[in-house]
């Protein structure tokens, strides 16, 4: 993995420092974002996506694994919180958790299998597994297959909050991805991570130094899959609905393309790539089927020219972490 | 039995294109570390060159040259994709190669459903040279216990021919010692005075035509579609998982085999044939993680 990471910076004060300041700049950022007038919808949507590609970041640049299955915890949570609140009729707040602990439950079972092999053939495995999973959803009616849950209702959070009011809405799902994002964040800053780049940088190694790294990756596995599914439950309360196109290998590509475009291995940059993703989707819908074609020009660029990803060179620019 | 059979000898032919596929896989694999996630796309490719072949109105031709042309012309593409980019890559980590292709395959499946729909177009089994009573490979004959249609005959043994001399040129010829020697180690076999750079680009354009030739097998029978490969992709990965890359030999047994699983399958619990092959995946990484023929990654 060195080619990933050869501009690591390591971890002082100083940076610590920058990586709160940019931290308190984006949750004031996003905090005022209802009284500005922008669509709020476009902000919540591209929350949980950016909460959906920190989690993938966790593992992709500090473990060194490469998931092309994320999707799978993005549908099984959205579409357990979305039968959860329309058939059961549970409160949200039992919605969002069964979702996750649903994507959690998941995450064990496929990382089982998955961490058993490295490199390309670990993104294989899970590209793999979330086709299994495709097709499973596809055929059990709980699902209802190509129509997907429609109609979730909401409810009131905590029985308090409404969240058919869509700026109380939008205030849950940015605490539902600030809690994430700071979970991500304590865990990368924790002796947990640390072991974990180890073992990104030299496996061999760190099972040489007594560490038991295929626990280590799937503590990191089950983390990043649990939080994954966080997204997908919040999606569903944003979208109100869930479907098939959450489940899809297109699905696991776009998150990948968010945290590339972002910057692999940095802290901020999946939530930039997932906003750039976002809106770049919003403003080409007109394309049509033409967005493929772009977002497949935008992985290829990336890759040829622009490896860090937007907040990598910035952060390479300034010779901070960010 | 007369289904069994029949689903059998769809194994068989799935089965080939696993095989023609994951050996392209390994192939590239083995010479650039890249997983060619456009593998896919230039199996489409392939058939979408036949089709053009035949319904261009100045050149108008048919099956038997295209199956030789169409694989040049997609292994020329490749080769150009392997000058201008992938080349680039050589010294990275793997994932890039992996992200690179996906992009590529985003690409080319995009500009094609742009101009041709998804839906599927036909394209006829050839019907010459006649001989005898039969019109090339239309038609089937009656084996007694069941009816074999000729053209998905032609597909099983003429995939199998591929692969056999694939295999042959690789293991057997001296070409494919210099390939080999490459892939162990690239430095070493330069010093000696052989371009590897262009061997590469070569490996690169002989999976890829592998793909598309694989393509055009396929155009009679699952019909031309801009996302015929995008799901065929993911199984075929699959496969390569099952197998392992480290042996060629290992690629086509392989390929083989879970086609034909996946042709009992769908005789005897049709509902699991969508899944049976990554099933069968996840079994293999419990109790051999290294696949069945695989040296550790």
């Amino acid at each position: 993995m060195t080619a990933m990471t050869d501009d690591t910076i390591r971890v002082t004060p100083r940076a610590m420092r920058d990586e709160i300041i940019a931290f308190c700049a984006m949750a004031g950022l996003l905090a005022i974002v209802p009284l500005t007038g922008i669509y709020p919808f476009f902000v919540m949507q591209a929350l949980c996506f950016a909460l959906l590609a920190c989690a993938f970041n966790l593992l992709i640049g500090y473990g060194g694994l490469l998931s092309f299955g994320h999707a799978m915890f993005l549908g099984t949570a959205g579409y357990v919180t979305a039968h959860a609140l329309k058939v059961w009729a549970v409160p949200p707040e039992l919605g969002i958790l069964a979702g996750t602990a649903a994507a959690a439950a998941l995450a064990v079972i496929t990382g089982l299998v998955a961490i058993r092999r490295q490199g390309i053939y670990f993104a294989m495995i899970t590209l793999a597994l979330s086709q299994l999973l495709y097709f499973v959803y596809v055929q059990t009616p709980f699902t209802h297959g190509e129509d997907g849950i429609q109609g979730v209702p909401l409810g009131h959070l905590f029985g308090i909050f409404n969240l058919a009011n869509s700026t109380i809405l939008y205030y849950v799902v940015l605490a539902g991805f600030l809690f994430g994002f700071l979970l991500i964040f304590r865990t990368i800053n924790s002796p947990f991570g640390e072991v974990l780049k180890a073992v990104r940088e030299n496996e061999p190694r760190a099972i040489s130094l007594g560490y038991k790294t295929e626990q280590y990756k799937l503590l990191a596995y089950i983390l990043s899959g649990s939080l994954a599914g966080l997204a997908g439950s919040l999606k569903v309360l944003v979208a109100q609905n869930a479907s098939l196109t959450d489940v899809e290998v297109a699905m696991s590509g776009q998150i990948v393309l968010m945290t590339l475009v972002g910057g692999l291995g940095t802290v901020f940059g999946p939530v930039v790539g997932a906003f750039v993703i976002i809106a770049m989707q919003q403003y080409l819908a007109g394309f049509g089927q033409w967005v493929t074609v772009i977002q497949g020009c935008i992985f290829v660029a990336c890759v040829l020219t622009f490896r860090r990803g937007v907040i990598g060179e910035i952060a390479h620019y300034f010779r901070r972490s960010l | 039995m007369q289904a069994l059979y029949a689903q059998l000898l769809v194994g068989l032919i799935n089965g080939s294109f696993y095989a023609l596929l994951s050996l392209g896989l390994a192939v590239i694999f083995g010479m650039l570390n890249i997983i060619n996630f456009a593998h896919g796309a230039v199996y489409m490719m392939g058939a979408f060159v036949a089709y053009f072949l035949l319904n261009n109105t100045y050149l108008s031709i048919g099956y038997w040259p295209a199956l030789i042309i169409a694989p040049i012309v997609v292994g020329i593409f490749g080769m150009i994709l392997e000058r201008t980019m992938l080349q680039w890559l050589a010294g990275l980590d793997h994932l890039y190669g992996l992200l690179l292709t996906f992009g590529l395959a985003l690409i080319i499946q995009g500009v094609f459903q742009n101009y041709f729909g998804s839906s599927g177009l036909p394209y006829a089994i050839p019907d010459y040279p006649a001989i005898g009573g039969f019109h090339g490979l239309q038609g089937g004959i009656n084996l007694g216990f069941m009816f074999l249609p000729i053209y998905r005959g032609w597909v099983v043994i003429f995939s199998l021919v591929v692969c056999i001399g694939t295999w042959y040129l690789i293991e057997r010829t001296r070409l494919g010692a210099y390939l080999r020697a490459a892939t162990e180690n690239p430095t070493l076999v330069r010093a000696f005075g052989i371009n590897v750079p262009r061997m590469i680009t070569l490996t690169y354009g002989l999976g890829v035509g592998l793909a598309a030739l694989a393509g055009v097998l396929s155009a009679p029978i699952n019909q031309v579609r801009p996302l015929m490969g995008e799901n065929l992709i993911i199984v075929v990965f699959a496969v390569v998982v099952i197998g392992g890359m480290g042996s060629i030999m290992g690629s086509i047994v392989t390929g083989f085999t879970l086609g034909v699983i996946e042709g009992l399958t769908k005789y005897f619990y049709p509902e699991a044939s969508n899944t049976v092959v990554f099933v069968f995946m996840v079994l293999v990484l419990l109790v051999k993680p290294t696949g069945l023929t695989g040296r550790a990654a």
